[in-house]
C-alpha cells in the first residue's frame, strides 16, 4: 500500500518576501544545513514512498542543484525515484502553469503512469514529521476518497487563507477559508486522493477553466465525496513570513525542539564536504546552533549559523541567523539579523533588528 | 575496446599499526579517526580525488571490516565510477594458491591482474596512513619528464629521525645512486615517503622476479635496492609541505594538534584541496550556555555544554556541563558526563566517561597520552593515570 508523492515546491511565495525572491519555497534554508524540502522528502522516504514528483514554478535551479539525482534521500532509483518538473506542462502547448489546476494537469501523464492507488499532494511550506504510513493506512481503512491532513490551532492564529475544516468525528463536513472557531482544524495542504478520482477531477477542472485546487477539488466536493480528516499533532513549523522564519530557526536553540525535529526519525539532506568548525582562542560561543565548516574567532550568542560562516575577531553576533558562507568581519556587531547566503558585512559596522522584526539582508549582498 | 589509463593508484591499507595500541585492536590503521570527522585514509584518498586519479585499488588485510564499510563504493571521494573507481582488494584464494600478503611488494604482486585490467602506463604506490596534501599528477609529470623507471617521493627529515626512514643519495639531476633502508648512520636526510610511481612494465617485471626469491617482499628492502643494483633509472621527487606518519600515539596526537591555532600547520579549510570523507555527524552542533570552547575543532552532531580547550572533537560527541576536555583528541560518539575531566588523552569511538571521572593528567604532555579504547566505559569517579592504554574486555 504505497502512494505517488507530489510536492508543490512553490506555493505561497508571495508572503515570504525576499527570502523567496531568489529561491523556491521548498529551498528555504533551515536549521543550519537543511532546506524545507528535506523534511518532506525524508517523511516520504521513511514511509517507503519513493516515487515522487516535484512541481516547480520559479527559481528552481537551486532546488535542482540541491536534489541532484536524489541519491542523498535514497531517491535515485531504477524504479521510481524523484523527478523535478519545470513549469512547462503538456497543457496547452507548453505554456507556464498559471494555477495549481494547470500545474497538476501538466503531470497527468506522470500520474496516469503510476501503479499506485493513491496520490499524496503536499505543499512544501512547513517543517513537519508526518507519518505517511499511518496516514495512508487510515485513508485505506476508511476507504476515503480524500484524506485531508490537518492540525489544530487557536482562534487567533487563523489567517484568512487558511482552509478551516468542520469535522464530525473524522468526517469533513465543511471547509471554509479564514473562519475562526475556538479551536480550528486547519488543513496543512497535505492531501491523499485516490488516483483515479484525481484524474477524473482534474479532467473536469481543466475543461471548466477552474483555477484553484483547494476550491475545485476539496471545497466543492464536501458532502459529495467521502472526505476524511487526519489529525497531525507533531512538530509543525510553518514558514509564512520573515518573522516565522526567524522564530522557527531560533526554536532550535531549545533542546526538546531539536530532539523532536532532528532525532525522531532519519533525516536526509545533501552532503557538503566541510571541515569541522574551528573555534579560535578568543572565541566566545553560547547557546548557539552551529553547522560545520564555520570559523569562529569572535562572540556568538543565541544564534543559528549555517555552513561556512566566518565570524572574525572582536565581532559580536547575537540573536541572529547567518546563512551559508556569511562573512562577519572584524569588529562587526549584529543583533537580531538574518543574513542570506554569501553576505559580507565589512569591518566595524553595527546592524540591529529586533526579535519581532529581524533585519534581513539579501543573498550575495555586501554591506 | 577498453581505454587504458595513464595512472592508477594502489593504496596499501593492510597494516595493523600496532603502535597505535588499543586504537587498532579492532580497526586497521587507515580507518583510525583523525581531525574529528575524518579517518586517516581520507587524506591519501582525497589526494587521489584532487589529483584526478579515478582508479584506486585499496589493499586491505588486517581487520578490514570497518575500513571496507567506510570506503563502500567510493562515492564520498568521487570514486564510484563506471570504469575504474575504488576497489577493495583483500587477499584471496586463487586456483593454485592462497596467501596472506607477505609484504608491501607481495601485496601488489598478488594484485597484478587488477593492474593489468586497466593496462596503465604507470602505477602509483601509496600507503594509507600518512597525513599530507599532494598532487600526484605533478609527480607523474616529473617522472615522465625524467624518463624514470621509478620515482620515489622524498622529504627532508631531521638527522635524528633519518635512521627511521629509507635514505637516498642523489646526483644533481635527482637521480638516485644510493639507497639505504633505515641506516644506523644515515648519510643524509633525504627520506623516502613510501610513495612510488613505477613504469608498469618495470614494476611487474621486478615483482615477478622478487616473488621467486626468499625476501621480505618489501619495496624499501627488496624491490628498490634490486632495481638500483641493476642500473634502472630511479629518481627522487622532492616533496615540500606538511607530511606526518601518524603511526604512534604521540605522532597521532601531535598531528591532530597541528590542525589547531590561528595558523594551523595543516589547513583543513584549504578550498583548493578539499578533504573528502563519509559523513557521520549530520546535525549542526549545539554549543550550550555553560560551555567554554577555546582553540578547538568540533565536528557535526555534537552537544557541548562543558569546557573544551585545545582539542579535536569528532562527530556526535556529548560533553556535559562541568566537564573539562583539555589537550585531547576525542573520536566519534563519545559521551563525557558532568564534571568529568579528560586531559592529554585520545578517546576512541563510543567511549563513555562517567561523571566525576578523571582521565589523564593536566600537565601530562605529548609523551604521556592516555589512550582509552573503543566502547570502554570509564566509571563514575574512576581515575585513569597518564600514559595508560585502556581496552574494553571481550570481543
Amino acid at each position: 500500500m504505497g502512494a505517488l508523492g507530489i510536492i508543490f515546491a512553490d506555493g505561497k511565495f508571495d508572503q515570504l518576501g525576499d527570502l523567496v525572491k531568489v529561491r523556491t519555497e521548498a529551498s528555504i534554508p533551515f536549521g543550519g544545513r537543511y532546506r524545507i524540502i528535506d523534511f518532506t522528502l525524508s517523511n516520504f522516504v521513511n514511509s517507503d514512498i519513493t516515487d515522487v514528483g516535484v512541481i516547480t514554478k520559479r527559481n528552481y535551479q537551486s532546488l535542482m542543484d540541491h536534489i541532484g539525482s536524489g541519491k542523498e534521500w535514497d531517491l535515485s532509483r531504477k524504479n521510481g525515484g524523484i523527478v523535478i518538473f519545470p513549469p512547462f506542462g503538456n497543457y496547452r502547448n507548453d505554456t507556464i502553469y498559471q494555477n495549481t489546476i494547470q500545474a497538476l494537469y501538466g503531470l497527468i501523464g506522470f500520474i496516469k503512469k503510476s501503479k499506485e492507488d493513491n496520490i499524496i499532494l503536499t505543499d512544501c511550506d512547513s517543517v513537519n514529521l508526518i507519518n505517511y504510513t499511518d496516514v495512508l493506512s487510515t485513508h485505506d481503512k476508511n476507504d476515503a476518497d480524500i484524506t485531508i491532513v490537518y492540525r489544530n490551532v487557536k482562534k487567533d492564529e487563523v489567517k484568512s487563507d487558511y482552509l478551516v475544516l468542520g469535522l464530525d468525528k473524522d468526517n469533513v463536513s465543511s471547509a471554509q477559508f479564514g473562519i475562526k472557531n475556538d479551536v480550528s482544524a486547519i488543513s496543512i495542504s497535505t492531501y491523499i486522493i485516490k488516483k483515479e478520482l484525481l484524474i477524473d477531477l482534474l479532467e473536469v477542472a481543466i475543461n471548466k477553466g477552474a483555477t484553484s485546487f483547494d476550491q475545485e477539488v476539496i471545497v466543492n466536493n464536501i458532502g459529495k465525496l467521502n472526505i476524511k480528516g487526519y489529525l497531525y499533532d507533531g512538530v509543525y513549523l510553518g514558514f509564512d513570513s520573515i518573522k516565522s522564519y526567524y522564530e522557527n530557526n531560533m526554536s532550535l536553540l531549545n533542546e526538546d525542539v531539536r530532539k523532536e525535529v532532528f532525532y525522531s526519525m532519519p533525516l536526509y539532506t545533501k552532503v557538503r564536504d566541510s571541515a569541522p568548525t574551528k573555534y579560535g582562542s578568543k572565541s566566545k560561543v553560547e547557546n548557539s546552533f552551529i553547522a560545520d565548516g564555520c570559523i569562529i574567532e569572535g562572540t556568538v550568542k543565541n544564534s543559528v549559523l549555517f555552513r561556512g560562516v566566518r565570524v572574525e575577531k572582536d565581532a559580536v553576533v547575537e540573536n541572529s541567523i547567518l546563512m551559508q558562507d556569511t562573512l562577519v568581519s572584524q569588529g562587526v556587531s549584529l543583533n537580531a539579523v538574518i543574513t542570506d547566503k554569501n553576505v559580507i558585512i565589512s569591518a566595524n559596522q553595527s546592524l540591529s533588528g529586533s526579535k519581532k522584526l529581524p533585519y534581513y539582508i539579501g543573498k550575495n549582498v555586501t554591506i | 575496446m577498453k581505454r587504458s589509463k595513464k595512472l592508477i593508484a594502489m593504496l596499501l591499507a593492510g597494516g595493523q599499526g600496532s603502535r597505535l595500541l588499543s586504537l587498532t585492536t579492532k580497526v586497521a590503521k587507515p580507518a583510525v579517526s583523525f581531525g574529528g570527522k575524518y579517518r586517516i585514509i581520507d587524506f591519501p584518498l582525497s589526494n587521489c580525488t584532487n589529483s584526478k586519479i579515478d582508479t584506486v585499488g585499496v589493499l586491505t588485510q588486517y581487520q578490514p571490516l570497518i575500513l571496507n564499510e567506510y570506503i563502500g563504493s567510493g562515492t564520498p571521494w568521487d570514486l564510484d565510477r563506471t570504469y575504474g573507481g575504488v576497489h577493495i582488494l583483500p587477499p584471496y584464494q586463487a586456483k593454485d594458491s592462497s596467501a596472506w600478503y607477505l609484504g608491501t611488494a607481495n601485496a601488489i604482486y598478488q594484485n597484478i591482474n587488477f593492474i593489468k585490467n586497466y593496462n596503465p602506463e604507470h602505477v602509483l604506490i601509496l600507503s594509507g596512513d600518512h597525513i599530507y596534501k599532494m598532487d600526484y599528477y605533478d609527480m607523474l609529470n616529473y617522472h615522465i619528464e625524467k624518463g624514470a623507471d621509478c620515482t620515489i617521493a622524498t622529504l627532508e627529515v631531521t638527522m635524528e629521525e633519518a635512521s627511521r626512514f629509507g635514505i637516498m643519495n642523489t646526483d644533481k639531476n635527482m637521480k638516485i645512486d644510493e639507497f639505504e633502508e633505515k641506516p644506523k648512520v644515515p648519510k643524509n636526510n633525504q627520506a623516502s615517503m613510501g610513495i612510488y610511481i613505477f613504469k608498469t612494465d618495470k614494476l611487474i617485471e621486478y615483482l615477478e622476479a622478487d616473488n621467486e626469491l626468499d625476501t621480505n617482499h618489501d619495496f624499501g628492502k627488496d624491490i628498490i635496492p634490486t632495481m638500483l643494483k641493476n642500473g634502472e633509472k630511479l629518481f627522487a621527487y622532492p616533496f615540500k609541505g606538511y607530511w606526518k606518519d601518524v603511526g604512534t600515539i604521540e605522532s597521532l596526537w601531535l598531528a591532530n594538534m597541528d590542525l589547531l591555532g590561528d595558523k594551523p600547520r595543516f589547513d583543513l579549510y584549504d578550498k583548493s584541496w578539499k578533504i573528502y570523507s563519509r559523513i557521520t555527524g549530520f546535525t549542526p552542533q549545539y554549543i550550550g550556555e555553560s560551555s567554554y570552547v577555546d582553540n578547538s575543532l568540533i565536528s557535526g552532531g555534537c552537544y557541548i555544554n562543558g569546557k573544551v580547550i585545545n582539542s579535536v572533537i569528532g562527530s556526535n560527541v556529548v560533553i556535559k556541563s562541568g566537564a573539562v576536555v583539555e589537550n585531547c583528541v576525542i573520536f566519534n560518539n563519545v559521551v563525557i558526563e558532568n564534571n568529568a575531566e579528560v586531559f592529554y588523552s585520545i578517546l576512541d569511538e563510543d567511549v563513555k566517561v562517567g561523571s566525576g571521572a578523571i582521565v589523564g593528567e593536566k600537565n601530562a604532555g605529548s609523551k604521556k597520552i592516555t589512550v582509552v579504547g573503543r566502547e570502554y566505559e570509564v566509571g563514575k569517579n574512576q581515575v585513569i593515570k597518564s600514559g595508560q592504554n585502556i581496552e574494553k574486555e571481550g570481543k
